[in-house]
């Protein structure tokens, strides 16, 4: 009987000190009881009715989607859009344990976070979208059509799931205090970099290779052979703005955690970054000239679409590109910070282009978004917030943990 | 960190064999099946206005419900229909061109290419092209991405979005179970026109030009399917552009599997090549910090 009870209350500390951060479960409500938790409450108390009309009535009780425009928002914002943003862990942790640029370590582990749980919400966000979720081990385990581009990524965005897992890991097992597990984590790091490279350049570039098979639907100004190469490079520019941005919004809300010489250091990282940032979107916006001559397409550009073309190509592309390079001349991160904002919505708009708004741009049956597809891709957004704060608040990702601080750094 | 070289090979052979199958199947040339069947529409003969005896009997074959209107109705034609979960084929109205008061009927249902987008889009290969010319699905494998959809040229196959736990992918079987009992497929049975031949395919394609020969006037001189991505089990007749009968124009004769193979065959390339790279970029970089550290130590010189 007292054994038992030893147990119950070494549980019951194991669950206030780890999950409610040492409160008692009436202190932690109280204390969560905050503006954005409310918004966060209200988009989950609509999000969950319209999961079960998606899963009980099927997916047209939920979507605009038709016969003639299979793919929408869950696809084009959800998924594609989801996947580049999430490229930043495989960014730097290129850089940093591939290509020896240590000043980047302390972002490492937040930026593989995101991309974690960027990958995590996809998958998600896919179970929504596939008529028959359950299936999805599939293409594993079931029937393999090598042929298909959705063949490769689904493999390689499962591999990268679990690699990403295996990055992230140190920090969950310093948290949960087992050593042996983080010794070991900790060994793979270098071949997970390394494998998670090679896995991000293929799906990254498959995502857009997709819609080669689709030539007589997307508009000849996005549909070229380059659609891969665009997608990959795009994937880099989104992984440097969106850990620009991640790191921007984490200094003021987890500001407590991060010791003053990370704090001090920070916009200098993120000058570093916007100066990666204004590179490779110069080089994107070369290579989508590139595309236009390779198609002679000239022509096409002052149409309708062609002017949506040139806002995106000058004004998503071209002009954060200039921010940023303004910006670092200056040295001043805040601008980089709003180049990297700017350059995050400059590659939602392309991948909203390619899947919806110049796909089928032929057809008279187009597709907008119903009220409930917006309702679950937001609801997906707030629960993949939710759970950042749940981990960073709990784990070490934006400081480093006391009892292994001296093995940072290599 | 020191990467263990037997894992790391291991890895490697492991990646690059995932690679190869990928470019192995997509890289062959397939002529198309030599005895495959095919289906020869003449349009000028079809009789489309309270007739639809084809989209009846396709109905009753596949068990699909059946019209709410009656076939006498007309107004079904005042507006293009595509095909869905529960048409497979359907006829619409064209203005003719030449005249006025004979509208062209075009029946429409899945083409049975011979090399199927549908099938190279398909991460489960719930697609298969039949030696008999059928593109068939199986609704066992498919996960309900509905890549196919998207890939189709002639946006054919159809899903059921209000089916929540059982939805397929639908398109017309080229009554495939018919035609491997020795039967005809149920369109070309019931057409009481005989607009709808059926018959190996490369006995249609003579007979076509035969008809153009003998007709100059009554037909354009293309033979749509014949060529079109690849070629098309499916080959219509007909005595205008086919532009201008809802056929979507400039496909182009390359199979739509070619335009994923390029990509397709650089993965392998870069499962070789990047881990050698990066492993290089890794070394390259571990040595650069040596050298620094070495020369920092060295300038210190005894302090320490």
């Amino acid at each position: 009987m007292a054994h038992v009870s030893t147990r119950a209350l070494r549980a019951r500390n194991w669950l206030s000190d780890k999950i409610l951060m040492g409160n008692s479960l009436s202190e932690y409500v109280r204390n969560h009881i905050t503006p954005f938790n409310i918004i966060a409450a209200i988009i989950l108390l609509v999000g969950l009715p319209v999961t079960w009309i998606r899963f009980t009535q099927g997916l047209g009780a939920a979507t605009n989607l038709s016969q003639t425009n299979p793919w929408g928002l869950w696809i084009g914002v959800d998924v594609l859009c989801g996947v580049a943003l999430a490229a930043g862990g495989f960014v730097i942790g290129t850089a940093v344990h591939l290509l020896g640029m240590k000043k980047y370590y302390p972002i490492v582990r937040p930026a593989v976070l995101t991309g974690f749980l960027g990958y995590f919400f996809v998958v998600i966000a896919l179970l929504y979208d596939l008529g028959r979720p359950w299936r999805l081990p599939y293409p594993m385990f079931v029937s393999y059509g090598v042929t298909s581009v959705m063949f490769l990524v689904a493999w390689h965005v499962g591999l990268y799931l679990s690699v990403q897992f295996v990055e992230y890991s140190p920090a969950l097992f310093e948290w949960l205090g087992l050593k042996t597990f983080r010794k070991w984590a900790m060994r793979l790091t270098i071949i997970a970099t390394i494998f998670g490279a090679i896995l991000s350049t293929l799906h990254q570039s498959a995502l857009g290779a997709i819609f080669l098979l689709a030539p007589g639907k997307l508009h000849p100004l996005w549909y070229t052979s380059f659609i891969p190469v665009f997608f990959f490079i795009s994937a880099i520019i989104a992984g440097l703005s969106m850990v620009i941005f991640e790191s921007m919004l984490s200094h003021r809300i987890f500001s407590h955690q991060i010791n003053s010489r990370d704090h001090k250091n920070s916009g200098n990282l993120t000058l570093g970054l916007g100066k990666a940032a204004a590179a490779v979107l110069f080089t994107y916006f070369c290579l989508k000239w590139i595309g236009v001559a390779h198609g002679h397409h000239w022509a096409l550009l002052n149409t309708s679409l062609g002017h949506w073309f040139l806002l995106e190509v000058f004004g998503f592309i071209l002009a954060p590109c200039a921010l940023f390079f303004w910006a670092t001349r200056r040295h001043n991160a805040s601008i980089v910070q709003v180049a990297a904002i700017w350059t995050v919505l400059g590659i939602i708009l392309n991948r909203v282009n390619v899947s919806i708004i110049a796909f089928n741009w032929n057809q008279p049956d187009r597709y907008t978004p119903s009220w409930m597809e917006f309702a679950v891709t937001i609801t997906i957004i707030t629960v993949g917030l939710l759970t950042f704060r749940f981990i960073v608040n709990r784990m070490p990702i934006l400081y480093r943990h006391p009892e292994f601080a001296d093995e940072h750094g290599h | 960190m020191k990467i263990e070289r037997r894992k790391f090979l291991k890895l490697a052979t492991a990646s690059a064999c995932l690679g190869s199958a990928s470019i192995a199947k997509s890289q062959e040339s397939f002529p198309g099946w030599p005895n495959r069947y095919g289906m020869l529409m003449d349009t000028t003969l079809c009789i489309g206005a309270n007739c639809r005896k084809c989209e009846e009997a396709c109905k009753k074959v596949n068990n699909l419900p059946p019209h709410d209107t009656p076939l006498s109705d007309n107004t079904v034609f005042d507006q293009q229909r595509r095909t869905d979960p529960e048409n497979y084929t359907v006829v619409n109205r064209f203005p003719n061109p030449e005249d006025p008061e004979k509208p062209i009927y075009v029946k429409r249902q899945c083409m049975h290419c011979n090399e199927p987008a549908c099938a190279s889009a398909c991460l489960v290969k719930a697609f298969t092209k039949t030696p008999e010319g059928a593109v068939i699905y199986n609704k066992d494998i498919c996960i309900g991405c509905r890549y196919c959809m998207i890939a189709c040229p002639f946006n054919i196959p159809a899903y059921d979005y209000f089916n929540p736990l059982t939805p397929q992918v639908r398109k017309c079987t080229l009554c495939y179970d018919r035609i491997t009992d020795g039967k005809i497929p149920a369109c070309a049975e019931i057409c009481p026109n005989e607009a709808i031949t059926f018959g190996k395919r490369n006995d249609l394609i003579p007979l076509a030009y035969e008809k153009i020969r003998k007709h100059p006037g009554r037909y354009s001189s293309h033979i749509y399917g014949e060529n079109e991505v690849g070629g098309t089990s499916w080959l219509y007749l007909a005595g205008t552009d086919f532009e201008k009968i809802g056929f979507p124009a400039h496909l182009g004769t390359a199979p739509y599997p070619s335009f994923t193979r390029e990509f397709l065959s650089s993965v392998p390339l870069v499962l070789t090549i990047w881990p050698v790279m990066l492993i290089g970029f890794y070394k390259f970089s571990q040595h650069r910090q040596k050298v620094e550290k070495d020369s920092r130590d060295s300038e210190i010189g005894g302090n320490e």
